[in-house]
């Protein structure tokens, strides 16, 4: 009965032989092919185009014949505003040819690009595969945006491009000195999210105290509907709402601490306080059942539904959530709710920063037009295609008259005057990026919310996270100036 | 024939040998080459560091969590999975009540189980992660539904969710897609098995658990063993990474706290998340190591006289 057995007198039977070629393949599938895919090489990308000339509608002297690429990433703004910003560059440079792309996984497709030496002119640097910009400047990666915000405004020539724009959002794309790295396109308003209609329904207002808060929730328990929702398989949401009422209990400077990765930053009373908020909303059993479970657009869609009155999040929400939004949810958002009148800023202290980085590498070749699409995305027209199209504002300082804003939109501009200066920009967020989402929002927020963690333990843990991050050399920190 | 022989297979190796070397061993080399460097992965620029990205791993919290999760795998997957596997296929192809005019059977409608089992492997892990995504999903989902229907209403688990579930809900889906392959693979080889050393045993008045463990399993055992081996592979490497990487909570999946980060996905999260290439490719050498030592003590543990029929 003998078929396949081995040849026995010498040599590799065929059994030996397809085992032993078997074994060296089979150890050989998981471990690293995946990495050697992207294994660098060193062509040089040096290769920049001339100047053109550098006239009054020309200020960065952009080559007019020079072709120009282009990628965005297609997120929860789409890429209507990019492509139409596009179409006007081709108006204004008819010679020069434009490459236009969009991306969901702007890594997988850039990161070799940037080994070969060969990025892309401009890029949107954004969603859930963003590049690290932390490693990106320290590596010399991008190219100084200062040209740019020096050049005439395309509305206004004898205006710089600097002085259009809105608060923050230069100092947001430097990290240590004065070159500006990044362009922060769109401008987030992060807080407290929730429908005018079912707090009307419920004969409340905003609240504006801790106290207030848990009796708004309450209330809203005996209607069967949970207080808050999140993202609970992101809890990094949480910080969107939960930074600045640590900022408006204790002062900017807490947060500034925090960024800067000082020492015993979180053991400050007034992160403890906070915590112990949000930690009540979850022992009094406001936070919706299974949250904990819950994606950001299953939770959302779980708050448009009406099944709980709050959410924490960024302005984007609007345009993410409109296919579950129903007509009249009357879409609002607040800065957060704080303990007592003893807080250290008035209510109205909000999150409120850049979106939607965008950046010129260094090793671009046409890094002018570069610059020249963004000198013309920031004009006022472009500004307003964008809010009107996405629902988001811009960093162009103004660009909302005579739009028609919608409710979620006119609810944010009015946070913001609210505020006036009280406006917070932790940097914890772009600066630290794994320590942020992953450890201080999954390893410690979210296991805190979830019950599994007292806020005295939630942040002994997060504080021992960021102690790791300050020692670690491989990671590059940065400070407040 | 054997004359001339070692010409013949060289002759037929090379062309697949040359393209194994420069694709498979040349990438090798080149990672472990990399697990010096300080290489980001981000620009073409690195400097040799030396062993520093070695003794980095020491003290690195999350490698050791993700390489116990690695290590409970690889222990535990290849064992439920082909356990599972051998006694369906047994069932299947030997099991069966006797019917006439066949004294070796599998139970009824086994063909149609075979299909059903091996249906998984159909659809590509990634389908399938999603799938259960929705089934775990704590408010809506298929499991915690059923629960309601059954009345358990009190029993409402977060399922990926909770870092105590989160790891053996990924071990689940993981058995439930291999599983269907080792029957049909353990089927095949039973099949092959002699139909007279069945009958010997029954005409002897063997039960079905001693004919199970003194014909099957002795003379299945090389299958058993490729299996095993090949089931620990896929445990450590590609399909625990999908399967974590797309189902469970977290920025790039990893867990409620890290309950279910695998060292592929930390790989993943070093390279492509925080620009540490280098240091990805020292977890990865990591990884060859433990994946080496996994195969060895398979051989070495499963070698037993060899049987021919």
């Amino acid at each position: 009965m003998g078929s396949t057995s081995a040849n026995n007198r010498e040599g590799i039977g065929r059994r030996d032989l397809i085992k032993r070629s078997a074994a060296l393949g089979l150890i050989s599938v998981p471990t690293m092919s995946f990495l050697s895919a992207c294994a660098s090489s060193d062509s040089g990308g040096d290769e920049k185009v001339d100047k053109g000339k550098k006239t009054k509608e020309n200020p960065l002297a952009v080559n007019e014949t020079a072709p120009l690429e282009i990628v965005i990433f297609d997120g929860g703004f789409g890429t209507k505003y990019a492509e139409d910003a596009k179409a006007v560059y081709e108006k204004n440079f008819p010679k020069a040819k434009v490459k236009f792309s969009s991306t969901q996984k702007i890594q997988s497709v850039l990161q070799p690009r940037f080994n070969q030496g060969t990025p892309p002119d401009l890029i949107d640097n954004s969603g859930a595969e963003q590049m690290d910009m932390g490693v990106l400047v320290g590596k010399k990666q991008l190219a100084d945006l200062t040209p740019l915000l020096d050049a005439a405004s395309v509305d206004d020539p004898s205006k710089k491009v600097r002085d259009t724009l809105r608060p923050g959002i230069v100092e947001m794309g430097q990290f240590d000195g004065d070159p500006v790295w990044i362009m922060y396109y769109a401008y987030t308003v992060y807080g407290v999210w929730y429908s005018q209609k079912a707090l009307d329904s419920l004969d409340a207002t905003y609240p504006e105290t801790w106290d207030e808060m848990l009796a708004v929730c309450e209330k809203a328990k005996k209607k069967d509907m949970a207080g808050w929702t999140y993202a609970g398989k992101h809890p990094y949401y949480l910080p969107f709402s939960l930074y600045p009422m640590i900022a408006k209990v204790g002062g900017t400077e807490v947060l500034d601490a925090i960024d800067n990765l000082e020492p015993n930053a979180w053991k400050h009373p007034a992160v403890k306080t906070c915590f112990e908020a949000y930690y009540e909303l979850y022992k009094k059993g406001y936070i919706l059942k299974g949250t904990p479970g819950l994606d950001h657009i299953q939770s959302q869609t779980a708050w448009t539904e009406g099944k709980a009155l709050f959410i924490p999040n960024g302005s984007w929400v609007e345009n993410e959530a409109a296919k579950t939004m129903p007509k009249d949810f009357n879409l609002a958002v607040s800065a957060p709710t704080g303990i007592d009148s003893s807080d250290k800023m008035p209510f109205g202290t909000i999150w409120a920063s850049g979106g939607e980085p965008f950046i010129v590498p260094a090793k671009a070749k046409n890094t002018d037009g570069g610059m020249e699409q963004l000198r013309i995305m920031l004009s006022e027209a472009s500004s307003k295609n964008f809010t009107e199209s996405v629902k988001s504002l811009t960093a162009f300082n103004g660009g909302t008259d005579g739009i028609d804003l919608t409710p979620g939109l006119k609810s944010g501009v009015a946070a913001l005057e609210k505020a006036g200066d009280n406006v917070v920009n932790p940097r914890i967020q772009d600066w630290y990026v794994a320590l942020q989402k992953e450890k201080i929002g999954v390893g410690g927020l979210g296991e805190m919310m979830a019950g599994r963690l007292t806020p005295a333990e939630a942040i002994k843990k997060i504080q021992g996270y960021a102690d790791e991050a300050a020692k670690d050399d491989s990671i590059q920190h940065y400070k407040h100036q | 024939m054997q004359h001339g022989k070692y010409r013949f297979i060289v002759g037929f190796l090379a062309a697949p040998l040359g393209i194994y070397a420069l694709f498979v061993i040349w990438p090798f080399i080149q990672s472990i080459y990399y697990s010096f460097t300080d290489w980001s992965g981000l620009s073409p620029e690195f400097k040799m560091v030396g062993f520093k990205n070695y003794s980095r791993i020491l003290d690195d919290e999350v490698f050791w969590k993700s390489f116990q999760h690695s290590v409970t795998f690889v222990l535990l997957l290849p064992l439920v999975t082909l356990t599972l596997a051998l006694f369906f296929a047994f069932m299947l192809n030997v099991g069966g009540r006797r019917r006439k005019n066949a004294a070796i059977a599998g139970v009824r409608g086994s063909a149609f189980y075979k299909v059903v089992y091996f249906f998984p492997q159909v659809l590509s892990i990634a389908i399938v992660a999603l799938l259960f995504q929705f089934a775990y999903n704590p408010n809506s989902g298929a499991l915690n539904s059923a629960l309601k229907a059954v009345g358990l209403d009190s029993v409402q688990p977060d399922w990926l969710g909770d870092p105590d579930l989160a790891l053996w809900c990924v071990f689940a889906v993981l058995v439930w897609s291999t599983v269907g392959f080792f029957v049909v693979l353990f089927s095949a080889g039973m099949a092959s098995i002699p139909r007279d050393y069945y009958e010997a045993a029954l005409l002897d008045g063997a039960n079905r658990i001693t004919t199970f463990f003194k014909i099957t399993l002795p003379l299945l055992w090389d299958t058993v063993q490729s299996g095993w081996a090949y089931m620990g592979i896929l445990a450590l490497g590609a399909e625990s990474f999908a399967v974590v990487q797309i189902m469970t909570v977290g920025p790039n999946g990893g867990g409620p706290d890290y309950s279910t980060t695998v060292l592929p996905l930390y790989v993943y999260q070093k390279a492509f998340r925080d620009g540490q290439a280098a240091y990805a490719t020292t977890i990865g050498v990591a990884l060859l190591v433990l994946t080496l030592l996994f195969v060895a003590v398979v051989m070495r543990l499963g070698r037993r006289e060899r049987l021919e029929y």
